[in-house]
């Protein structure tokens, strides 16, 4: 197929590639965590719009039923599916964004290096452990021979 | 008739016996009485066994079935006898050491050592019992863990980096290769079971023997084959009487005893000649006796002197094997027995003389040999049967070895037992010699703080340390005596397969 | 009565624990939660043994929900392997409801308590669901309801250490990301086949052939379920989450969700794509194989490096799931069978030994290693159990470990790949160090003041030397485990077109 043809007949896919990628950046590069979860929700609405754009029948109208038994509907299959996979992103941006309250409450903060930072720090005020490398590479004697 | 299950019960003894001297901490008198009784009893099992093998009964015991084609079973032959009767009646002599020696050394926690020892025993009975190399392979790890607390008794530092290398060599080698190898027999040929002539005959190329016999040989850690050996002067950080049973007798001896086992009834010592797979597991042997008793002259501390000797001592049992006839076997075998013997009486006088002088170095151990006559006598004794003296009993076993090496056409083997035999000497007769012939040393070489009155107040150690040893040495004499039956039982080990089955 | 209950019992594992959940959370009564949930769990228990009981010489179980019959409806379909790993999730359950009574009041402020044994039941449901469904997006709703609650039980841990907050929104992130990745999977593979059914979907794969839809579709289901198993290098919120979870619920998501994971993988690259699919097979050799080995070694290597118990317990994880990576990775029967047998295996011995750690916590109040010397003295029965455990994990006879591990390289050398035997074996040796080096401090250094150590309580002890003992009495008698396994792994390979009626 031609080169148009590659965009325009796929324009759904390039669609959701572009706002997956999106998402997935946002998610990863960002430091605040409310952006991780901007990011996130765009990444899932990517994939609910691939299921929705795959379900389009050429010519048929939305799966709603109306009385014409002529009338070619698109596939409802995935609606059905992308409504529970919208609930299920909804639950998990609630959740997300209710850790983020405790998350600033119990640290101050809602930025990822600064996060990082007192994690290095907590860890750094415990008891200076022994050298586990000294345990493992410890001259292996026995008796003083 | 004897039955079967008393198998089982050989096996229960000593279990029996470390569960109730655990539970019997406060009572200390009863506790090590049960540990003596226990021996005994577990002895008179050993020895019922042994009667009915003698007598020609093929006694077997499947206890149960753990995967498919792998079950626990028990089968009797002439040289799983052999070691389980030198391990039991060992216990019993070490049994009354210990209790002499572990109250007049100051040791503590010794219910722990008592059940622990116990515990070794019965894993030790396990492994001369087991009828396939999948029993035999899980009493060996249960003999690893059970003696790691023995290892580390003393809890100090040096105790820990001890008791460290000894866990991380054996189970690091009996699980990177013997159980690579196990398994590699399994995929081969489908079982385990240890056959009289073998069951890799006609399964294996002969390149690949000789691999998996590499594999057997590192993979069997306990029998301190070079460059494995490093734990066994690294377990001397423990108490003597664990290096008297353990690492003299039992650990050591099923290491051997092991890879005789393996030699015999699963490769087939007409398979090991026929391919001369063994031949490099011959000089590998060579090499760790000669090197080890090198080593062994270096060593000021009376302990590891002892530790490298036997080092090198188990390397004449490997020799056996990798000689590939049935002198070399019976010479193998016959070196379970005599050096355990000898040895424990050897490191039971390490111990006597630690109790009664607090003195650990060779150097320092002039002209003891006066007020300690009898402790120093049985060195003597012990040290001769070692270099292979008549009339002590490793005179034969040496004699069958040299036997085997003419043989098998290594006359060089011939000439590696002579040289050892002289260097044992060179390590091991100063002690005596010093001991009964030298003055003693001058003052300085005392440590006043803990022999505040000085030379002349030594005696001998308790009596039940220095009865043991007495008993052990008189038995490595008895045993010159005794050879020939024991050579005549070690005949009846079945080398071949039987009529009509090709191996 | 009892018929109607039986006949439903499918439909019952999963909405006796749903419902009872929102039970919990309206009496909010701390007491009264843990109760109920205990005997709820007790019920799946009873339910689960119950399904295995039916299918244990090999029939299927079909069963629609609302009366809907597949490829349309969605279809509860029992085999030997779901029953199996049935038993195992609700086991585990059964008994670290028991050991959570006390570990959570010394861990989690009362307040939460309710809300606590909610979304333990909550999670419970979902993996039953994900395990006993099929129908492929229902996988995706059960495994989020199973992940949404596990977020929120790891957060629970953030009184004891607050990182558990933030560890918490970093599984929520890479989980729901791994989840999406499932999702995307799933919707290329619809759009070939036109059915979500699994059985169907088996059939109508198999008549399409390979696309290159196809090979997208398994591999991004492959990602995301590697994700949620912390197949390396996707199982970097595994230490962080392990670690600062709560005890009980670190020893009940050890032992459950990864295995749930590779139970969806197993059901999918097997059932679904079918034994003999060129692409998974390539990918399986060369993508997961070295995949499994790595994390196996790497994994090993940092856990040796810890300071806190329950971090190198995670990392040992990560290792024990590149095992059973590996089994899958061998693609014969012995092979399958070895990490159906690990998986089994290791939910007993992980479980076990993170109910060990829990109870050092609930003693001394810390997992640190340095913290725990000495206590092999004065904790005698906690102490030998991690030493239990930790033989399990090594690998010594006469444990279970030593049983998968056995499967595991027979079934490296029956196809000759002699050096992923030897690679097992040396992971191994990684285990003794990590493991004896506990052992070392817990009964060969002095112990130390502990002013207010509490003593830990039978109802924590007993579950943990239940689960422990059992990975003993399977490493001696292994025969239930091994047939199991065998006839699942036979399952999975035979019926590559399963066909429903």
């Amino acid at each position: 197929m031609g080169f148009s043809d590659l965009v325009s007949g796929h324009y759904n896919y390039w669609l959701v590639i572009v706002l997956m990628m999106t998402g997935l950046y946002i998610t990863v590069s960002r430091g605040n965590l409310i952006k991780k979860i901007v990011g996130l929700n765009l990444f899932q609405t990517s994939v609910f719009m691939l299921y929705i754009s795959m379900g389009k029948v050429k010519g048929g109208t939305a799966p709603i039923l109306t009385g014409d038994p002529q009338t070619v509907y698109s596939n409802p299959l995935p609606h059905v599916l992308i409504l529970t996979a919208i609930v299920v992103g909804i639950a998990t941006t609630a959740l997300a964004l209710a850790l983020i309250v405790r998350i600033r409450e119990s640290f101050g903060t809602i930025e990822e290096d600064e996060l990082l930072k007192i994690d290095h720090e907590m860890e750094a005020t415990k008891p200076a452990p022994t050298n586990p490398a000294a345990a493992l590479f410890s001259r292996l004697g026995g008796p003083n021979p | 008739m004897t039955p079967a299950y008393v198998i089982l019960l050989a096996i229960l003894a000593p279990l029996i016996t470390a569960f109730v001297v655990s539970r019997a901490d406060a009572f200390t008198d009863v506790r090590d009485g049960i540990s003596i009784l226990g021996s005994l009893v577990t002895f008179g099992l050993v020895l019922t066994l042994l009667f009915a093998v003698i007598g020609g009964a093929a006694l077997t015991f499947t206890a149960f079935e753990i995967m498919p084609g792998l079950t626990m079973s028990f089968a009797l032959e002439p040289l799983g006898m052999l070691f389980a009767t030198v391990a039991s009646g060992l216990w019993i002599v070490t049994a009354a050491y210990s209790m002499g020696y572990m109250p007049a050394a100051e040791e503590k926690h010794q219910t722990r050592f008592y059940t622990c020892f116990a515990l070794a025993i019965a894993a030790a009975l396990g492994i001369a019992f087991a009828g396939n190399l999948f029993t035999l392979f899980i009493f060996y790890e249960m003999l690893t863990v059970v003696t790691y607390p023995l290892v580390a008794h003393k809890e100090t530092p040096e105790a820990r980096a001890g008791a460290r290398t000894y866990i991380s060599i054996l189970l690091g080698t009996s699980i990177a290769f013997f159980l690579t190898a196990i398994i590699w027999t399994w995929s081969l040929t489908g079982t385990l079971e240890f056959t009289p002539g073998g069951i890799l005959a006609g399964h294996i190329s002969p390149v690949f023997t000789a691999i998996l016999l590499a594999f057997f040989a590192f993979g069997i850690g306990k029998a301190a084959l070079m460059p494995f050996h490093r734990w066994l002067p690294a377990a001397m950080v423990a108490p003597t009487p664990v290096s008297a049973l353990l690492h003299a007798v039992a650990v050591v001896k099923a290491g051997v005893f092991t890879l005789l086992k393996v030699g015999i009834y699963i490769f087939g010592i007409g398979l090991l000649s026929r391919t001369g797979a063994s031949q490099w597991l011959m000089w590998l042997a060579a090499a760790t006796i000669l090197i080890a008793s090198v080593v062994a002259m270096t060593q000021d501390n009376l302990k590891a002197r002892l530790a490298y000797s036997t080092i090198s001592q188990l390397a004449y049992v490997t020799l056996g094997l990798a000689l590939a006839n049935q002198l070399g076997v019976i010479g193998g075998a016959l070196q379970i027995a005599t050096h355990a013997l000898g040895k424990v009486t050897l490191f039971m006088c390490a111990g006597a003389i630690y109790v009664a002088t607090h003195k650990t170095r060779v150097s320092e151990m002039d002209g003891l040999g006066r007020t300690m006559p009898f402790t120093f006598a049985a060195y003597a004794i012990a040290a001769c049967s070692i270099i292979g003296l008549p009339p002590m009993g490793g005179a034969w076993s040496k004699w069958y070895l040299l036997m085997a090496s003419a043989d098998a056409g290594h006359q060089s083997m011939m000439i590696v037992l002579m040289a050892s035999s002289l260097l044992n000497v060179a390590y091991l007769l100063p002690l005596a010699a010093r001991g009964f012939f030298f003055a003693p040393q001058r003052q300085r070489a005392y440590d006043t703080e803990s022999l505040p009155t000085g030379f002349a107040a030594i005696r001998e150690a308790p009596l039940l340390c220095v009865a043991p040893l007495c008993v052990t040495a008189l038995g490595c004499i008895v045993l010159f005596f005794a050879s020939g039956a024991v050579y005549d039982f070690l005949l009846t080990i079945p080398l071949l397969a039987p009529e009509g089955v090709t191996p | 009565m009892i018929a109607a209950l039986l006949s439903n019992l499918p439909a019952l594992q999963i909405v006796v624990p749903l419902m009872a959940a929102p039970i919990c959370a309206m009496v909010a009564r701390p007491r009264f939660a843990w109760a109920w949930a205990t005997a709820i769990s007790f019920i799946a228990f009873a339910m689960s043994v119950a399904l295995f009981w039916q299918v244990r010489d090999g029939s299927v179980i079909s069963y629609e929900m609302g009366g809907w019959a597949p490829p349309i409806g969605i279809e509860y379909r029992i085999d030997i392997l779901n029953a199996f790993v049935l038993m195992i999730i609700s086991g585990i359950a059964a008994l670290v409801l028991p050991y959570a009574r006390h570990s959570v009041e010394a861990e989690i402020p009362q307040s939460q308590h309710a809300f606590f044994y909610t979304a333990l039941l909550l999670c419970l449901t979902g993996l039953l669901g994900v395990t006993i469904t099929g129908d492929a997006f229902n996988v995706f709703v059960f495994l989020e309801i199973s992940s949404l609650s596990t977020y929120a039980l790891v957060a629970t841990g953030a009184a004891r250490d607050k990182r558990a907050l933030t560890a918490a929104f970093n599984y929520l992130v890479m989980g729901t990301v791994g989840a999406t990745f499932f999702v995307i999977g799933l919707g290329l593979i619809y759009m070939i086949t036109g059915t979500l059914n699994m059985a169907d979907l088996a059939a109508k794969i198999a008549a399409n052939g390979d696309s290159r839809t196809l090979r997208m579709g398994f591999s991004f289901i492959l990602v995301g379920i590697g994700l949620k198993l912390a197949m390396f290098p996707l199982h970097l919120w595994l230490p962080n989450a392990y670690s600062y979870a709560p005890s009980a619920v670190t020893a009940f998501l050890a032992s459950t969700a990864t295995k749930v994971a590779i139970y969806v993988l197993l059901r999918f690259m097997f059932s679904i794509f079918g034994f003999d699919y060129a692409f998974q097979a390539a990918t399986l050799q060369f993508v997961l194989l070295p995949l499994a080995l790595i994390a196996m070694f790497a994994a090993s290597i940092v856990a040796i490096f810890q300071e806190d118990l329950k971090r190198m317990l995670a990392y040992s994880s990560i290792a024990q799931v590149g095992y059973m990576l590996l089994g899958m990775s061998f693609l014969t029967q012995t092979g399958l069978t070895a990490t159906i047998m690990h998986l089994f295996n290791h939910a007993l011995t992980k479980g076990g030994l993170f109910m060990a750690a829990g109870c050092f916590i609930y003693a001394i109040g810390s997992a640190r290693i340095d913290d725990l010397r000495g206590l092999g003295r004065i904790m005698p029965w906690t102490s030998a159990a991690f030493v239990t455990g930790g033989l399990g994990l090594i690998g010594v006879p006469l444990t279970a470990g030593f049983i998968s591990k056995w499967y595991l390289m027979q079934a490296a050398f029956a196809l000759g790949w002699w050096p992923v035997a030897i690679l097992v074996v040396l992971s191994s040796l990684l285990a003794v160090v990590y493991v004896w080096r506990v052992v070392e401090v817990l009964y060969l250094r002095d112990t130390r003041e502990i002013p207010d150590r509490k003593p830990v309580p039978l109802a924590m002890l007993a579950p943990m030397w239940i689960m422990l003992g059992l990975s003993v009495f399977f490493g001696i008698d292994a025969d239930l485990t091994i047939s199991s396994a065998s006839r699942a792994a036979n399952a999975l390979i035979g019926a590559s077109n399963i066909f429903w009626q």
